[in-house]
């Protein structure tokens, strides 16, 4: 018999399910997540940091997980909750799989809940905003689990990215052999494995350094460029992020992606505030301002830039088209860019990879202009 | 960019008449296009032959075509109507191939029209195989290895560069017509010859084989700015090799992971973009090996298509509409999406699973194996949603109609299955299950219950271990069900002594709860329940301790985000797989229920009535149904009555979101119906339920759901079966004067052949409950007759609790079907038509026209009065049908039924009123006079409807035509001479009568006198004659040359060697008596198979001569039925 699991939101409401993966409790910004394939990736995407996953989608687990497809070393993420989770007795039948799903969240000590009305969770959590819950199969007693979720810390005002950050700087070993002829520093807020890929598809390799690097630590590696990424939690209280990244405007080409355009933003001087549930899924359509073309994107961020903070040297490049959030943006009189989506995709569409060869132009047109000064 | 200033006027093709490969989806995209196309101020001029189609109300589009579909009447309407634009992409292949006709005969270029939504580059670029392999590999793309080849010779050359097994696909045709998968050089020459044939180009694609492999398709649509989404992905549940149109489908994609389905995407975007499809939707299928990844591209569709249509309904994206949208030059970016009000670009996400299933008919075509593979055979399809595919699956199977009550073992026919060890069994499902036939998922479920592994199921039929597993689960939840469930749940039924224990109650419900997640309906648990014993649960049993332990389904949006975004559409599905109703489900049915009472005429009206749909198309029942069911949607909404519409059919416009005011996607069986009538408030503001309009569907269920307090509005459930039942209603015409042929009721074989005996042969058998007149025979001799009821030779078994009636056969008689509307108090004849058929064809396949044309005043007064006793008799309220056979100057009631019939829409165009609307406003509570329905509204131009029947696609089926309906569409005629208006019929249903060359005339001796005038005419038409020798010698008699054919026998060469060598382009052969009907079946299917018109009455000569006559002293005319109405056309000749 299936072992009961709850999950109490700080508002009061519990959903009921059955326990899977690690045995055990978690609590956490509870966010719902509308891709319907490519939970491995997700899982595994350290921007998840702390929170607890809701996949909208019927079934989950259904080709089991691999090792080619993490996005970091293990899952990061406090908690999974789920709909159908798909099992199957011996080896798992997909060519691609070493282990099922519900293997590899017990191996890496995540907790989740599965056959719980996730429809109706994520339309509660639409409506009343995403907000901090609590899994557990061992603490049934819903009065306890309320009075422990509404202890739990606020994301709003929750540096996280220096959590989900490397301990120290290393050259990435790239899958992609492609041999080099420039050199990015990517700062790492809690990155992609994707975005190292993409980058040494583009001819760059990359040296990844942790997130509370300072500016003349970045400079000494004398990169072509700097990659600021993804990361989980809110940009705001990240001030040693936000003073590199200053310093770094003007003298290196900057590409920020999600957290990192986030913080790029700050560093410009706009504002970040928080959305009602966040952008968590792979159909998101943003136009690209300059071009018309509408890209199909994968995004994860609960923060967002205020473009009506953005100050006169930056302008908007992007913008969402379902609720008309910025979505990115160009610096006039420095070599930086940001978007708030994810080009290097996995999981999701790869429509807007494209941004990583503008990456490397505009490396590229920066050393011709620093050659003419 | 916004609208193109420059297209004021756009020219939609439709796609004809419904044939298998071509259904009601396109009525669905042309309909939805149309729409679209009219909110943006368009002028819409529509060419489509489908009497059947809403699309074709005259209120869709300014002129309304209802002409051939072939390039002379298309260059006509251009000629005449010059068109800005053409738009070919929502008909389907005829619509394509037409548009590509015109483009190169010039005529788009001469009248200036350019071509919309897909140029005929890509049109071309996707039909035609080789260019197709060379874009696809010049773009990077891998497809299978394979070549194009004209003839057997170079066929034969590329098979020995691949290895068998190899396909073969004709190039332009539909639905795979004439393809097939060879495993040896033998099968390979059979199908390469049957390919070329096929193929209107004479040319086949010969093909790797990627057997067994993951078939999924992407629906992509992209914009002329070059932005391109996929709107859905549908996986396979039968891998490659059994065509996608009679596979079980998926949605979304199950089994691939993001990295290979991102690869996938990203090819079809590649595939899009190569072909060149300028805006709107397209549809890409690809192969996966499921080993390696390895991916390649099957074939990819530049237009809308079935599956898009499911992809729609499936994710409430609606494709056809966009890509109208496009057509007119916006970008995906500026259009909205109507369901969550956010951008149209984008890509839906769906957080529930979809279940398509095709339904067969291949009963229908005795001799015919029931196979599946590359040519698709279904006839229909029923889609399902659920929280999981376990219940999506359950719940498409028994909306299904085919006696499932959800996924279960086939029925073991002709031996005992009890008793065999399931070992033995085993044996025999192995044998079985490599066979693709519409079977085998039930043999599949079979074997897996009776232990079979996941890994032997997968090697034998290719189906992914995913799916096995889910069948695995459901096996499952049937042995609880069997065991733990069933003991707990005895205790409860009875004196319902259980539910007084609560802890016990709680557990029951738990389980019942977990069991009804797994799709299982309530007839299933019964059934389980009962398991060997007789004295089981019934349904209703179960759902009455299902209702008292609270165990309900809750509704749920299909919002096309997964929840991100509230949806405004009121588009829902039932699941057991949630606690939680959405709440805009509780907002909808809210907000309807505040809303003030309707009323008109004085009266008041229903709040809100319940519409059921017909579920999956089948022959016999399709598109007419749902064409009515349509109109009294419109119609309460006009009436300002909520309309709620439950339906199961993908293809349909009545599951169009915006069809009614709410839709509700189920199962049209007891449980999911009641299931809706309790959520929308049965005890408190629901008006009631029009059954009468689905066909048998509805029909089935009615009587329980007015058992179970559902009011039925309209003629009553009671008044519907007592017309269905022959000993009954032989009782009421008695009663009101009304005569019948002899006939009578017999339950066994020798009551049948005493019966049959006293009335003399030939005689018509028929079941009772049946439409499409399933297993319908004319029988010439006891022996027949004996084999009949035997279930020998129609499959049906006599049973006692349902007799047959043996009914004299009217030979030589003239049908004659009508169509009335009645309020209960006087009935208003729509409309009177006359079958240009030989009796004994049911009226579904046959030819008729309005008006009559051979008939007297008195015969049809007689008619009148007839249609107006049985019409009060039966106490109609609504619709009613009544079917005569007239002999001698004798009119004799053959049937009559109080509720929609196949010729509704059909009436409805030729005379231009809305016959089924009316009806529905009467059902609501509107006396006749208040509908304004005018009683056989005059009429100065001749409408005839002709029937299409796919015997193309059931090699070794008997061909002739009968009393069982085989029919899958049919055309309209129209015209201001009837004679013209029937060659259109014959024109656009594909067998068009030739303007000269050879006739052949071999007549049945009654009408060898009726011939010669017409003879002599056809001689005057410029036709050489050739004639059997009676025919012949009569002819001669009276002076008209006829060259001698040698009647079919020993003697060589013979009628039919004439016909194999392609000198025959008419053929004439009228029967009487079994003997000629012999050889009438040999000389149709030789007609059929080599496409030679052949008519079957003297009445049908005589109509085409007349129609061949008038071409000759004017030119063919086209015009809108917008004129006809209107009188514009000038008066008929009769």
């Amino acid at each position: 018999m299936a072992t009961q699991a709850l999950l109490m939101l700080d508002d009061g409401t519990c959903f009921a399910g059955e326990a899977c993966g690690a045995a055990g409790e978690a609590a956490g910004e509870t966010v719902f997540i509308t891709g319907m394939c490519g939970y491995q990736e997700s899982i595994t995407d350290p921007s998840y940091y702390g929170q607890i996953m809701v996949f909208t989608t019927a079934h989950l687990g259904n080709y089991g997980a691999n090792p080619l497809d993490d996005e970091a070393p293990g899952p990061v993420a406090a908690g999974v909750v789920l709909h159908d989770l798909f099992e199957a007795q011996g080896p798992f039948p997909h060519w691609r799989a070493a282990e099922s799903l519900d293997e590899k969240l017990r191996r890496h000590g995540i907790t989740g809940v599965k056959n719980l009305d996730t429809r109706a969770l994520a339309l509660h959590l639409r409506d009343h905003g995403s907000r901090n819950g609590i899994i557990s199969a061992l603490d049934l007693d819903k009065a306890s689990l309320l009075r422990r979720v509404r202890q739990w810390p606020s994301m709003q005002g929750r540096d996280l990215a220096c959590k989900a950050t490397c301990a120290d700087a290393y050259a990435y070993e790239a899958r992609d052999k492609t041999v080099p002829d420039l050199h990015v520093v990517v700062i790492d807020y809690g990155l992609k494995r994707s975005i190292l890929e993409r980058l040494a598809a583009q001819r760059m390799r990359a040296t990844v350094v942790p997130a509370a690097v300072t500016a003349q630590e970045v400079l000494a590696f004398n990169p072509d460029g700097v990659l600021l990424t993804n990361g989980p939690g809110d940009p705001e209280p990240c001030s040693y992020a936000v003073s590199c990244i200053r310093d770094l405007l003007g003298r290196v080409p900057i590409f920020g992606i999600c957290l990192g355009h986030q913080l790029l933003g700050l560093a410009l001087g706009a504002k970040t505030y928080k959305l009602p549930f966040g952008h968590h899924g792979v159909n998101h359509p943003v136009l690209d301002l300059g071009s018309g073309r509408v890209e199909i994107t994968s995004q994860n961020h609960g923060f967002c830039v205020d473009p009506g903070t953005l100050p006169a040297r930056a302008e908007m490049t992007h913008r969402n088209l379902n609720d008309d959030t910025l979505e990115g943006i160009r610096v006039k009189d420095a070599p930086a860019f940001s978007v708030q989506f994810h080009p290097e995709a996995s999981p999701g569409p790869t429509d807007a990879t494209g941004l990583f060869p503008r990456f490397r132009a505009m490396i590229l047109r920066h050393r011709e202009e620093a050659l003419h000064a | 960019m916004p609208k193109r200033a420059d297209i004021k006027s756009v020219l939609v093709l439709g796609s004809g008449p419904i044939v298998i490969g071509q259904a009601c989806e396109f009525d669905y995209s042309g309909t939805q296009g149309c729409k679209a196309l009219k909110e943006e101020g368009c002028r819409i001029i529509l060419l489509n032959s489908n009497p059947a189609t809403v699309m074709t109300d005259p209120g869709f589009s300014e002129r309304t075509y209802m002409e051939p579909m072939n390039l002379d009447m298309a260059s006509a309407i251009i000629r005449k109507e010059r068109p800005d634009a053409l738009l070919p992409t929502l008909g389907g292949q005829t619509a394509l191939n037409l548009a590509v006709e015109l483009h190169r005969a010039g005529v788009l270029r001469e009248y200036g029209v350019e071509m919309i939504g897909a140029g005929a580059k890509s049109i071309e670029i996707a039909e035609d195989r080789d260019l197709f392999s060379k874009t696809m590999r010049a773009a990077g793309l891998d497809l299978p290895r394979n070549g194009i080849a004209a003839n057997l010779g170079e066929a034969l050359r590329i098979a020995e560069e691949i290895s068998f097994p190899l396909v073969v696909r004709p190039s332009f045709t539909l639905g795979g017509t004439g393809g097939g998968i060879a495993c040896n050089i033998e099968e390979f020459r059979e199908i390469v010859r049957h390919g070329l044939d096929a193929s209107p180009i004479g040319r086949v694609l010969v093909e790797e084989s990627v057997l067994g492999w993951k078939e999924i398709e992407l629906e992509v649509m992209r914009d002329g700015r070059d932005n391109a989404v996929v709107i859905c992905g549908i996986e396979n549940f039968d891998p490659m090799g059994v065509h996608t149109g009679d596979s079980i489908t998926v949605a979304p994609i199950q089994t691939l992971s993001d990295v290979e389905y991102q690869e996938l995407r990203n090819d079809a975007l590649t595939v899009v973009r190569a072909v060149g499809v300028d805006t709107g939707g397209c549809n890409i299928q690809f192969a996966v090996n499921p080993a390696t990844g390895r991916r390649v591209i099957i074939e990819m569709n530049p237009r809308v298509s079935r599956s898009s249509a499911l992809a729609s309904k499936a994710t409430g994206f609606p494709i056809a509409r966009i890509a109208a949208k496009l057509a007119l030059g916006y970008h995906l970016d500026e259009l909205k999406n109507d369901i969550t009000r956010t951008s149209a670009c984008f890509e839906p996400t769906i957080d529930y699973c979809v279940v398509k299933v095709p339904r067969f008919n291949f009963e229908k075509f005795a001799g015919s194996a029931p196979l599946l593979g590359l040519q698709m055979h279904s006839v229909g399809e029923t889609m399902a949603l659920g929280g999981n595919f376990r219940e999506a699956l359950q719940k498409a199977l028994r909306g299904l109609e085919t006696g499932l009550s959800g996924l279960e073992p086939a029925p073991v026919k002709g031996r005992e299955q009890t008793g065999q060890s399931p070992q033995v069994r085993l044996e025999a499902l192995r044998a079985l299950l490599p066979v693709a036939s519409p079977e085998r998922l039930m043999h599949l479920y079979e074997a897996l219950s009776l232990g079979m592994d996941i890994g032997e199921a997968n090697a034998l039929t290719g189906i992914d271990p995913w799916f096995l597993i889910e069948l695995s689960a459901i096996a499952g939840t049937e042995k609880e069900i069997r065991g733990p469930f069933a003991d707990l749940a005895r205790e409860f039924f009875g004196e319902g002594k259980g539910l007084a224990n609560r802890d016990k109650a709680a557990e029951l419900s738990g389980r019942l709860r977990r069991i009804k997640a797994q799709g299982f309906s309530d007839a299933r648990i019964a059934s389980l329940l009962g398991g060997e014993s007789e004295v089981g649960p019934e349904e209703s049993d179960l759902r009455a301790l299902r209702l008292a332990l609270g165990v309900r389904p809750v509704f749920r949006c299909v919002d096309t985000c997964a929840g991100e975004f509230k949806a405004l559409t009121p588009y829902f599905y039932s699941t057991f797989d949630g606690l939680n109703p959405d709440p805009a489900h509780l907002d909808h049915v809210r907000a309807s229920d505040e809303k003030p009472l309707p009323r008109a005429g004085g009266k008041d009206l229903p709040r809100k009535v319940v519409i059921l749909g017909g579920g999956p198309n089948r022959i016999g029942q399709g598109i007419e149904f749902d064409y009515c069911c349509v109109q009294a949607a419109l119609a309460m909404k006009k009436l300002g009555i909520t309309s709620i519409m439950v339906n199961s059919n993908p293809e349909t416009v009545s599951t169009d979101y915006d069809t009614a005011d709410r839709l509700y996607f189920e199962p049209v069986t007891i449980e999911d119906v009641l299931a809706v009538c309790e959520a929308e408030k049965l005890d408190g503001t629901l008006g009631g339920v029009i059954v009468q309009f689905g066909g048998q569907t509805p029909l089935n269920i009615a009587r329980a759901l007015s058992a179970a307090g559902v009011p039925i509005l309209g003629t009553t459930p009671a008044d519907i079966a007592l017309a269905e039942d022959r000993e009954e209603f032989s009782a009421l015409a008695r009663e009101l004067g009304v005569s019948q042929a002899p006939s009578g009721m017999a339950g066994d074989v020798e009551s049948a052949c005493r019966t049959a005996g006293a009335i003399g042969y030939p005689v018509m058998v028929r079941p009772s409950f049946v439409l499409g007149g399933r297993a319908m025979r004319v029988i010439h001799s006891e022996a027949d007759l004996r084999a009949y009821v035997g279930g020998r030779e129609s499959g049906f078994v006599l049973d006692p609790a349902s007799p047959i009636l043996v009914d004299k056969f009217l030979e030589d008689s003239v049908e004659v079907d009508v169509d009335a509307v009645c309020d209960g108090e006087s009935v208003s004849i729509a409309a009177i038509m006359e079958h240009i058929e030989q009796a004994g064809v049911h009226s579904g396949d046959s030819c008729c026209s309005i008006p009559t044309h051979t008939l007297g005043e008195d015969i049809l007064e007689r008619v009148r009065a007839d249609t107006r006793k049985l019409g009060l008799g039966l106490h109609t309220v609504g619709l009613l049908n009544v079917q005569f056979a007239i002999r001698a100057g004798e009119v004799f009631v053959l049937e009559a039924n109080p509720r929609a019939s196949r010729t509704v829409p059909f009436v409805s165009k030729a005379i231009g009123q809305n016959v089924a609307g009316r009806a529905a406003e009467i059902m609501a509570g509107l006396s006749l006079a208040a509908t304004g329905f005018e009683e056989e509204k005059a009429v100065t131009h001749h409408a005839v409807k002709e029937a299409v029947i796919p015997f193309t696609r059931f090699p070794g089926a008997e061909i002739g035509l009968g009393p069982e309906m085989r029919s899958t569409g049919e055309v309209m005629g129209i015209d201001r001479s009837f004679g013209m208006a029937f060659l259109k019929s014959q024109s656009a249903s594909g067998a068009a009568i030739p303007q000269s060359g050879n006739v052949v005339l071999t007549v049945t001796d009654k009408d060898k006198a009726a011939l010669i005038p017409l003879a002599a005419r056809l001689k005057a038409l410029g036709f050489t004659l050739f004639a059997t020798p009676g025919t012949r010698e009569v002819l001669a008699g009276r002076g008209i040359e006829a060259d001698l054919l040698v009647k079919i026998g020993p003697r060589r060469p013979h009628l039919l060697d004439f016909m194999r060598d392609g000198k025959a382009q008419l053929m004439v052969n009228t029967i009487s008596g079994p003997a000629s009907a012999r050889d009438a079946t040999v000389i149709r299917a030789e007609a059929l198979a080599r496409n030679i018109p052949l008519l079957t009455t003297l009445e049908a000569l005589r109509a085409a001569v007349e129609g061949l006559e008038v071409g000759i002293r004017e030119k063919r005319s086209v015009a809108p039925l917008q004129d006809y109405y209107a009188g514009l056309v000038g008066a008929g000749e009769r």
